[in-house]
């Protein structure tokens, strides 16, 4: 039975509609990641599950029983915010046990929940300090503690790591995987980075504009996007578009735009025929594209390398093809000059198709 | 050397004029009072040909059982003001911290007591608490209520009242602009943890506008023991001395009793007193000032 469950949820800001019926459906402890560009509704989305905002039509089950008409104290979650949100007069103890002290539990067993949480979170030593003097990744911690400390059922973050910088962020990432393994609850995190959602996420939700584009498990989403928008959204570096047009020539199919003239398998020229007209989007991610330079034209792209972006092990190309602008991410051992035009094979499997006029894929 | 010396002292002599001006205005006149706080000083008389007399006014005053009266009148006034004040200004700002329509025209209604000059105020509530033609004992009395005799029998309750529609919404003010730079994801965080209504206020809106809160507190008690012009137009101190506060004994003790020496011993008194506050406020901004650096170290000692 699913755990939390979103019915044509719509909010409307006076005649601004903001979400256009979210329908979702939450597991029990699945770690759900709300992800899509600023304004695409995502917070809305996790401020309406956690009472912060009303919801204008639709409803919101928990375990079945609907919670829109409920306080957020009714609703038996914890919540991470972007700022951390801690109660600047109180120290590390007393904001991690707030919630606690007013449920008016035991004194011993408040010090030791409070004790038992700051030490998996190694805030042992600053449970007696304020906010004010902890450091940024400190302070997250306590934001983190104060939420386990509750014991809720359900766990919201909101952007919980954008505040720090990056490599703290990195570290945090993985020790928010570790706590989502060792807790075993419902969480619902909301993002902007794709990278974060595609660690962490049981399931991914891209949103984008008060709609839901697509939701899956990260291989999903990354393997298979719906749209281009999708499509775009996830991975680093971002998948290149190129314009092309459909062609049947000799019991073959291609795909042709300025540029390239590819051959498409038999499974992929049927799909591709399925488009209104034969214009279509071609995809093709950085890391599908390999340095070839014996393949044949109907299978490669020739590119002219314009910047070489040297990342360590791995570089990101830069490239021109005709007028589009194309990345190619490749090891950093490859012999690549500037300027020179080079042929790069692409994977076949790699090959994503979009309608150029709905961008659905294809 | 000598260009970078002058480079030096350059601000200095910009600032000269003006601090001349404030040392001959502010500190001459207040050197005045205390020079003839200690003589026997007559209207009639220049400060030169007063006699002076040592400590004895200050004597005089300390073993006066009418100056006793009137600081106690000042000190109850001040005591009842401010507290009440406080509270319904404070009630008030936790009552309104919402976005209603019309808030922001509410809000300024609420302000216009406080821009009303304060001869104004007095006059206004003298013909309001007259005993047979104000406001208030006419309305009571169409009730068919016992009329009240408010300048008279509760004059102190009448001056009281009257300072709390003048100055509630100075505190009013100052607690709303407090409460609504009160970081909003703490007060959510709140919520989420379980806090309702009351126990928001209590343990996180209360707690963080403590600092607003203490130095509008102590403004008011300072302004509260100065007060003078809306009680002079609305009791001049009557009946008897039950609403002489220091400001307008010190007043009537110059003009009408003409000692002038008594009455600059008893403006030192008042200043000690408000000295008293100032220094208290002072202390108070200097230690959180201290804290936050305190704060702000420690968090560089960290990273």
């Amino acid at each position: 039975m699913p755990k939390i469950h979103l019915e044509n949820l719509i909010k409307r800001y006076g005649d601004v509609q903001v979400l256009h019926g979210i329908e979702l459906e939450m597991a029990d402890n699945e770690f759900t990641v709300l992800v899509g560009p600023s304004g695409c509704g995502k917070s809305t989305t996790l401020r309406m599950i956690a009472g912060l905002e009303d919801v204008t039509e639709g409803e919101i089950y928990v375990d079945g029983n609907p919670v829109s008409h409920l306080e957020p104290k009714d609703r038996d979650l914890a919540m991470v915010f972007q700022d951390y949100a801690l109660y600047p007069h109180m120290n590390v103890a007393k904001n991690m046990s707030f919630a606690l002290r007013l449920q008016k539990r035991p004194k011993a067993e408040i010090d030791a929940k409070v004790r038992d949480v700051a030490a998996t979170l190694g805030l042992t030593d600053y449970l007696l300090r304020k906010p004010g003097e902890l450091s940024g990744g400190q302070r997250q911690r306590v934001a983190m503690g104060r939420a386990l400390t509750r014991d809720a059922g359900i766990f919201l973050f909101d952007e919980p790591l954008s505040n720090l910088d990056a490599k703290l962020r990195g570290q945090m990432r993985a020790e928010l995987a570790l706590m989502s393994q060792r807790v075993q609850k419902n969480m619902i995190y909301v993002t902007h980075d794709q990278i974060e959602a595609m660690t962490l996420a049981d399931r991914i939700v891209v949103m984008h504009s008060g709609y839901i584009q697509q939701q899956g498990t990260p291989q999903e989403l990354f393997k298979r996007p719906v749209n281009k928008f999708v499509a775009g959204f996830l991975g680093m570096p971002p998948m290149n578009f190129l314009e092309g047009t459909i062609e049947d020539r000799g019991g073959q199919t291609f795909i042709t735009g300025d540029g390239f003239d590819l051959v498409l398998t038999e499974e992929r020229a049927a799909s591709a025929k399925t488009a209104q007209k034969r214009h279509v989007t071609l995809g093709v991610r950085p890391s599908d594209l390999t340095y070839a330079p014996d393949s044949a034209p109907d299978q490669a792209l020739e590119l002219n390398v314009m910047v070489s972006e040297y990342v360590g092990a791995q570089s990101v190309l830069l490239c021109t093809c005709g007028a589009a602008k194309v990345m190619v991410e490749l090891g950093s051992d490859t012999p690549v000059a500037l300027g020179q035009t080079l042929k790069f094979a692409v994977n076949p499997a790699g090959i994503h198709l979009f309608d150029r006029e709905s961008e659905v894929a294809l | 050397m000598r260009i970078a010396r002058a480079n030096r002292l350059t601000p200095y002599m910009f600032m000269a004029p003006a601090a001349i001006i404030m040392a001959i205005a502010l500190l001459y006149p207040l050197g005045y009072m205390v020079w003839g706080s200690f003589r026997a000083w007559n209207p009639s008389q220049s400060i030169g040909e007063a006699e002076f007399v040592g400590l004895r006014n200050y004597i005089f005053l300390w073993n006066d059982p009418n100056f006793h009266e009137s600081l106690i009148v000042t000190l109850k006034f001040a005591f009842f003001v401010v507290s009440l004040e406080m509270l319904i200004g404070v009630g008030l700002a936790l009552l309104l911290d919402r976005n209603i329509r019309g808030m922001s025209v509410l809000r300024t209604l609420f302000i216009l007591p406080m821009m009303i000059a304060p001869v104004v105020v007095g006059l206004m509530w003298r013909y309001m608490y007259h005993p047979t033609v104000g406001t208030f004992n006419t309305t009571l009395e169409s009730w068919g209520l016992p009329k009240v005799d408010w300048l008279g029998d509760h004059a102190l309750m009448s001056i009281i009242i009257a300072d709390i529609w003048q100055w509630t919404p100075f505190i009013f003010i100052l607690s709303l602009a407090a409460l609504q730079s009160l970081p909003r994801s703490a007060l959510e965080a709140a919520k989420i943890d379980g806090a309702t209504g009351w126990q928001q206020i209590i343990h996180i809106k209360l707690p963080l506008m403590m600092p607003v809160l203490i130095v509008t507190c102590l403004l008011r008690l300072i302004d509260a023991f100065k007060v003078l012009e809306v009680i002079l137009v609305m009791t001049a101190g009557g009946p008897g001395l039950s609403t002489e506060i220091l400001a307008l004994r010190i007043s009537r003790t110059a003009t009408e009793f003409r000692e002038l020496g008594v009455a600059a011993a008893m403006s030192n008194y008042l200043l000690i007193l408000l000295l008293f506050f100032t220094v208290a406020m002072f202390l108070f901004t200097k230690w959180q000032e201290a804290r936050a650096r305190r704060l702000a170290a420690a968090i560089q000692e960290d990273d």
